[in-house]
């Protein structure tokens, strides 16, 4: 059945696969209407897809040192944008972006045009000269490129900086989703997790990071549009992403008619509403007035793109391409795959948000009863996990806008039981959020091992370590680091840690411009790098430190808060680079060659096959 | 100028070309959100749509032309061979 290779038969062995993921989902939707309890359907779900991503890691097992850094180089451009947007959504996109979009209306819509925006700056300036250098890692390229262990050393602290805070962040979301599906405590669900995520990486590195992440795509994708077209069609329009016009219009005049009511702090307070959920005070569609509202617009999504253009575990993903042309394919290829699910989730907002306010609906519950309300299956179960919330502050007994509170992940979790949907449904988007964690774990993880056991160890430490040891050291840095990361989401530190968009903003301060300036200004030396990336990364954390709430809480400048602290990062960096490179000298004859031919698509990569 | 100092002139040209056309869609039209948002498309307000799936949208299509486009520039200046690693 399978003449050739394993590359040339990707496209069959992945549609075999597809077809027997969606024979399991009909398989689970008989034995729900044969009667087993939805429990146990949630099991099966995430039990099954898990067990199948060990499967794909244990069959893509290396002791090549190159398949295990850069998947062999081999990997075909589509594959590796599906791989890519499976290793870019992660568990925050897949869960809460829809949430997000749900209350933040118009302006938490920056970051849907930041985290795909980025990806023209990844193909302009970056991906494909990346690639043409050859290097393993991100600092890799720093290292040769402006010679000298200080450069590589500075680069791989932004990279475990930026990296690491992103990974709590994502094996907390395997340990939630885990420990829901499963029915086990939340600690243990993180160290199932992470056994998860194990399994798909440790033996067979980048190489079975890759193939277990397209197996996650394909799950995470499915997962997410199934239940957008279903409610879609049974609110009359089959392909919702271009029907949905006037549904748009009608929620703003129902908001209205309903209006929108500010709640204060105190009375909040005193109503008891748990910390975390949020209720509907912004328009769904308006555009806020004002040139501070477009600043903080444009400085969010500015900050999620550049932030884009410097993460490291989405840059090395254009490592492992045959060539620099596939690279910048595959660039197009990984933004078409996000960009599926990421126009989606307005889509998937709009509809959740009309079916609890359109009257004319007979799912709606804003401005029924409370009693009738709180008498709905779905309120009580999400009730009872103090998910959502109704608090009558007028003391009315008719639920208002502003007396419905909900978790933004309620959203994406239970809009299939809101809908009335079969629980295969709920059980499906459970194996996608699962899928989505994990994929994006599994890359952050191989980054921060890789990087460390590459460029801290072997180039720095150990020079003369063979092929086994380097392996050795690389699996070994593997498992400390997700057990320090599910160490701390087990202990619920992740608050601490704080937002996914620290991580852009960390990347962005300290790796943009000594990347992007490296191949772009040949004039960009070894002191201009260390002092762009050092510089930039001093700056910006300090401004955390400064403005964020956690920390020292001062007014933001400029309405530039702990979400943008990138813009003061990266203006650091770019002024310290460039001021110092001119001060010092220019780089030698070698280093201004290994730039030209960087720039040069064609021809050998710069750094050997096995370096 | 030489073939390969020729190809860079390009190579950087459509790269501005390319950048220019991503802050059109991703700076400028935010820029005038408000003003924008009373034109309609599908039904939808425009800014809303722009930031929902009309960026997006955009973004998709600008890389894949950016990517054929380098290609054929490549491809003019010799430099369009296919496996080149090994």
């Amino acid at each position: 059945m399978f003449k050739g290779g394993f590359i040339s038969n990707l496209p069959k062995i992945y549609g075999l696969y597809t077809g027997g993921f969606i024979v399991f989902i009909l398989l689970m939707a008989i034995l729900e209407s044969a009667g087993v309890s939805a429990a146990n359907i949630g099991i099966m779900f995430v039990a099954f897809t898990v067990a199948i991503y060990a499967l794909i890691g244990y069959l893509s097992r290396t002791i090549q040192v190159d398949a295990y850094y850069v998947a062999g180089r081999q990997v075909p451009t589509v594959f590796n944008g599906m791989a890519t947007a499976a290793d870019w959504m992660s568990g925050a996109s897949f869960v809460a972006m829809a949430g997000g979009i749900y209350f933040g209306g118009y302006t938490y819509m920056a970051f849907l045009v930041g985290w795909t925006g980025g990806y023209v700056l990844v193909s302009t300036l970056l991906a494909p000269y990346l690639r043409k250098f050859g290097c393993y890692t991100v600092p890799d390229f720093i290292g040769t490129r402006y010679g000298g262990n200080l450069p590589r050393f500075c680069a791989t602290l932004v990279l475990v900086l930026a990296s690491f805070t992103y990974v709590t962040a994502q094996i907390n979301a395997t340990g939630t989703i885990a420990s829901r599906a499963l029915q086990i405590p939340f600690e243990l669900g993180v160290w199932v997790g992470l056994i998860s995520i194990l399994l798909c990486s440790m033996l067979g590195g980048m190489r079975a990071v890759t193939w277990t992440q397209v197996a996650q795509y394909i799950v995470l994708i499915i997962a997410y549009l199934i239940p957008i077209f279903w409610m879609g069609s049974k609110l009359g329009n089959p392909f919702p992403h271009f029907m949905l016009g006037d549904e748009v219009q009608r929620l703003a005049d129902l908001e209205a008619s309903a209006g929108l009511i500010k709640n204060s702090a105190a009375d909040m307070k005193a109503a008891g509403v748990p910390g975390g959920l949020k209720y509907i005070s912004t328009p769904h569609s308006a555009v806020p007035a004002g040139g501070m509202a477009v600043w903080s617009y444009l400085s969010l999504a500015i900050c999620m793109m550049v932030g884009t253009a410097s993460l490291p575990h989405i840059l090395m993903r254009y490592f492992t391409t045959p060539s620099v042309k596939s690279a910048r394919k595959s660039v197009a290829w990984s933004l078409f795959f996000i960009f599926l699910l990421y126009f989606s989730a307005p889509m998937l907002a709009t509809l959740s948000k009309l079916q609890l306010m359109d009257p004319n609906l007979p799912t709606a519950i804003i401005g029924k009863s409370i009693s009738e309300v709180q008498s709905i299956a779905w309120v009580q179960n999400w009730s009872a996990v103090k998910q959502v919330f109704i608090a009558d502050f007028n003391g009315d007994g008719i639920l208002q806008l502003n007396e419905w509170f909900m978790r933004g992940d309620v959203v994406v979790l239970a809009t299939p039981e809101v809908a009335g949907l079969p629980y295969v449904i709920s059980g499906l988007v459970a194996a996608g959020g699962m899928a989505a964690a994990m994929s994006t774990a599994d890359g952050l993880v191989l980054a921060i091992s890789n990087c460390l056991s590459h460029d801290i160890y072997y180039k720095i430490i150990d020079p003369k370590a063979d092929v086994r040891k380097r392996l050795i050291v690389a699996r070994v840095l593997l498992v400390v680091i997700g057990a320090a990361g599910a160490y701390i989401a087990s202990m619920r530190l992740t608050s601490i840690l704080g937002a996914v968009a620290w991580a852009f903003d960390f990347a962005m301060s300290g790796l943009f411009f000594p990347l992007v300036l490296g191949v772009w200004w040949k004039r960009a030396n070894q002191a201009g790098a260390v002092a762009g990336i050092l510089g930039g990364l001093i700056a910006g954390t300090a401004y955390l430190i400064y403005v964020g709430p956690k920390f020292m809480a001062n007014t933001p400048w400029l309405g530039i808060d702990h979400l943008r602290f990138g813009i003061i990062g990266a203006s650091v960096s770019a002024v310290a680079m460039v001021v110092v490179s001119l001060m010092t000298k220019e780089p030698n004859a070698a280093t201004q060659k290994l730039v030209d031919d960087v720039r040069v698509p064609s021809g050998r990569a710069i750094l050997g096959k096995q370096h | 100028m030489s073939n390969k100092e020729s190809h860079w002139v390009k190579t950087k040209n459509h790269m501005f070309v390319t950048l220019a056309i991503w802050f059109f869609f991703s700076i400028v039209i935010f820029m005038f959100g408000e003003s924008v948002n009373n034109a309609s498309f599908l039904g939808y307000p425009l800014a809303y749509y722009m930031s929902a799936q009309g960026s997006l949208a955009a973004f998709v299509v600008l890389i894949f032309w950016f990517a054929n486009k380098q290609e054929k520039i490549d491809d003019e200046h010799g430099y369009g061979g296919e496996r080149e690693d090994d």
